[in-house]
């Protein structure tokens, strides 16, 4: 018996030994294409078969952070965020309050749900672009059968317009996501507080104030994360039903890394671009948890 | 600290091993399969191109040719993308005339001088061998010869009081004068001008139209000319006035006729197949018979008497392809001059010889559709232009077609937007 290993090493072999696959998988679908896109941001890379990168070292970023229509996009790419996020908090929570509230029906209305965020992206983004179209869309029809305009309206010619269209499109589809964590959240909270909370004479703006939102915070944190990162990089949907015009007005990061990436052929900078997308989301998702986690919580 | 180095070294050989097995080509069993990419839009349908991979199939065991669609603006993307791959995720692809620059300069496109047969190549019009040639060297065989032509609903101007159609666009917007205020339909026009390529081939007309051109003889922009300007603020001008659909700034092709297929323009610029489908289908047209070609109009006094936009595309052999000469096969077989005639509805053939005599009266009897287009084939190709043949035009064109938008939706005069895509692409000349 001469074991040279302690107990403590031979656990640790063994917890390597444990996470070896799932580390495997991290490195090879994760970390490798972060690494690479960083080290192909580095380089000029000319498109075609057997050519050679140049290296630019910082070139890509420096070029990139010094044009306008980067920092254009990049506005364009918050509003996006800001809005349909924070309109699909909103709605999200109502919606949940209302399921939670069990209304005659609620379960058909939870299932029913499921459906636009069932939708693959690029099928809502083709059926939006029809709802749109100017001259035979379902939404010029309705308004106007419903008398609220007398001339049909050429929707996606604006470029503000334009945006915030899509960023409806964008609502429809994800306030289920929100609406169905928060429910599940909702489901889950002792019923005590709020029988407590009544006698104690709490109003009912009170009791979602003081005792409902604190305790969803760390389910809203989950939605909030996931939602943000996601809108940060629309792309299908902007894809699909503007092509990122009119005049570049529904541009976004993402859609200007496709183009540099897949149209102009410039790997380096569209590379470049990407990390610096995580970049900002990584910045995101920590600002979340800061703010949202605080530490008398844990 | 030793177990975790060796833990990680054999980490490192595990992904080494899995990437380079990962990697592997496989060896081809049986028969070649050759993949093929083209787009579904503008000429013939998915049905049609499907039957002629079935007949091409069953007449050559040794060859199983699969094909994928997409739609236009994915192709170029699409195509450069599969192309990183080695081997290539497809064999064979269709080329639109303006990456071919792009596709000699990063041999993606197999050079294809040495298989063209000296009959083949004095059967096929110069102008199509264009489309292909960079540098005196082939790199696919043409295939859809293609232009847009200028369309109009008979009824509609016989409503307004109009035996003819317009010749010039000064005409034009006199007769969409009338229509309009006659009230025989609201917008006379309809175009292509959403941000994409199609913006660029309306603009090609409307400026040549006018005595313009998108580069001068060095090769330097020259759309930002008092003349593109002027263009320019027409086309703005027509959108002010009412004339032009203003939902044309968000539209493609397809949506032209879907508004002209519904007798909601009187007028629309488009490629051949919109003929067939406007005036012979029922099911995709309200207005079948109603619907004429006639010579694009040009501008009153710029010496254009018509001008067009030459849009022809070709199928290519990528360089990488384990199979070329199986997928040089099947090119050729969908190039032939039988399959070419057959299937002439939405697509005209390349061959002058097609278009002489005897050929010429049988070709014109294949559908209906082909009484109309090919004798208006004759008469507008000569005014068809090309776009510039450089490397860079992907990115070139997507300044040109900033630069439209910005005028069209009035976030910069027309000749702040020009000079601003000039700019460009004197910056990507380079």
């Amino acid at each position: 018996m001469q074991r040279k290993r302690t107990l403590a090493q031979q656990d640790m072999l063994v917890g390597f030994a444990l996470i070896l696959p799932s580390f495997l998988i991290i490195l090879g679908i994760s970390l490798q294409p972060i690494l690479s896109t960083l080290y192909l941001s580095l380089f000029e890379v000319p498109r075609g078969i057997n050519l050679q990168n140049t290296f630019v070292g910082l070139g890509n970023y420096i070029s990139l952070l010094s044009e306008p229509i980067f920092w254009a996009t990049i506005g364009r790419t918050f509003y996006f965020t800001v809005i349909s996020v924070g309109t699909e908090l909103v709605l999200g929570l109502a919606i949940a309050q209302l399921i939670h509230a069990h209304p005659p029906g609620w379960q058909f209305l939870r299932t029913s749900l499921i459906i636009p965020w069932a939708v693959p992206t690029i099928v809502n983004g083709t059926m939006w672009r029809w709802i749109y179209n100017a001259d035979y869309g379902a939404l010029n029809g309705l308004l106007f059968q419903l008398g609220l305009i007398d001339k049909y309206i050429p929707w996606l010619t604006r470029p503000d317009m334009a945006m915030n269209l899509v960023i409806l499109a964008d609502i429809w589809h994800s306030v289920p996501f929100i609406a169905l964590i928060l429910q599940a959240a909702l489901a889950t909270l002792p019923p005590d507080l709020e029988e407590a909370a009544s006698v104690d004479g709490a109003t009912a703006i009170q009791y979602f104030w003081f005792i409902r939102l604190p305790l969803l915070r760390p389910a809203i944190l989950v939605a909030l994360i996931i939602r943000t990162v996601e809108a940060f990089r629309a792309f299908d949907l902007i894809y699909v039903i503007t092509n990122g015009g009119p005049a570049n007005g529904t541009v976004t990061i993402s859609f200007l890394t496709y183009l540099e990436m897949f149209s102009f052929g410039h790997a380096g900078r569209g590379s470049a671009l990407s990390f610096l997308i995580s970049l900002f989301t990584l910045t995101l998702a920590f600002i979340y948890i800061r703010m949202l986690y605080r530490p008398e919580e844990k | 600290m030793k177990a975790i180095r060796s833990m990680l070294f054999v980490l490192i050989a595990l992904v080494i091993l899995v990437s380079v097995v990962g990697c592997q080509p496989k060896q081809p069993t049986g028969p070649a399969t050759i993949r093929v990419l083209t787009m579904e839009q503008a000429g013939p349908t998915v049905d049609e191109m499907n039957s002629i991979v079935a007949e091409f199939n069953k007449a050559n065991p040794d060859i199983k040719v699969e094909i994928e669609y997409v739609a236009y603006d994915a192709l170029h993307d699409k195509i450069t993308t599969a192309m990183a791959s080695n081997p290539p995720a497809y064999d064979v692809f269709l080329g639109d005339d303006i990456w071919y620059a792009e596709f000699a300069k990063s041999g993606y496109a197999l050079d294809v001088t040495d298989r063209i047969s000296k009959d083949m190549h004095d059967k096929i019009f110069p102008a199509a061998w264009d489309i292909t040639t960079v540098n005196s060297k082939v790199y696919g065989m043409p295939w859809l010869l293609d232009e847009k032509y200028f369309f109009y609903n008979e009824d509609l101007l016989k409503q307004a009081g109009f035996d003819a159609p317009p010749s010039t666009w000064e005409e034009l917007l006199a007769q969409s004068k009338v229509l309009k205020d006659q009230g025989v339909v609201e917008y006379p026009m309809v175009w292509s001008w959403g941000q994409y390529e199609a913006a660029i081939c309306d603009w090609v007309i409307l400026l040549y139209g006018n005595g313009g051109s998108l580069v001068d003889d060095k090769g330097a922009p020259a759309f930002n000319s008092p003349v593109g300007v002027k263009t320019l603020s027409w086309m703005v001008q027509t959108i002010d006035d009412g004339y032009t659909n203003p939902a044309s700034i968000s539209y493609v092709e397809e949506d032209v006729r879907n508004v002209f297929s519904q007798g909601n323009a009187a007028f629309a610029v488009n490629w051949t197949y919109m003929y067939d489908l406007v005036n012979f289908n029922d099911k995709e047209s309200k207005v079948t018979g109603k619907i004429k070609m006639a010579l694009m109009p040009g501008f009153e006094g710029s010496g254009a008497q018509s001008a067009s936009i030459n849009g022809s595309m070709g199928f290519s052999v990528a360089a990488t392809s384990p199979n070329p000469d199986a997928a040089w096969k099947y090119i050729e077989f969908l190039t032939s001059e039988s399959i070419q005639n057959q299937y002439s509805a939405h697509l005209l053939p390349m061959r002058s010889t097609s278009y002489d005599g005897e050929n010429l009266t049988k070709l014109e009897a294949y559908t209906p559709a082909n009484a109309v287009t090919v004798p208006m084939f004759n008469e507008q190709f000569p005014f068809a232009h090309v776009r510039p043949k450089v490397a860079y035009y992907p990115e070139a064109s997507k300044a040109l077609q900033l630069a439209l938008q910005e005028a069209l939706t009035k976030q910069k005069t027309p000749e702040q937007a020009l000079n601003d895509a000039a700019a460009k692409w004197v910056d990507l000349a380079k």
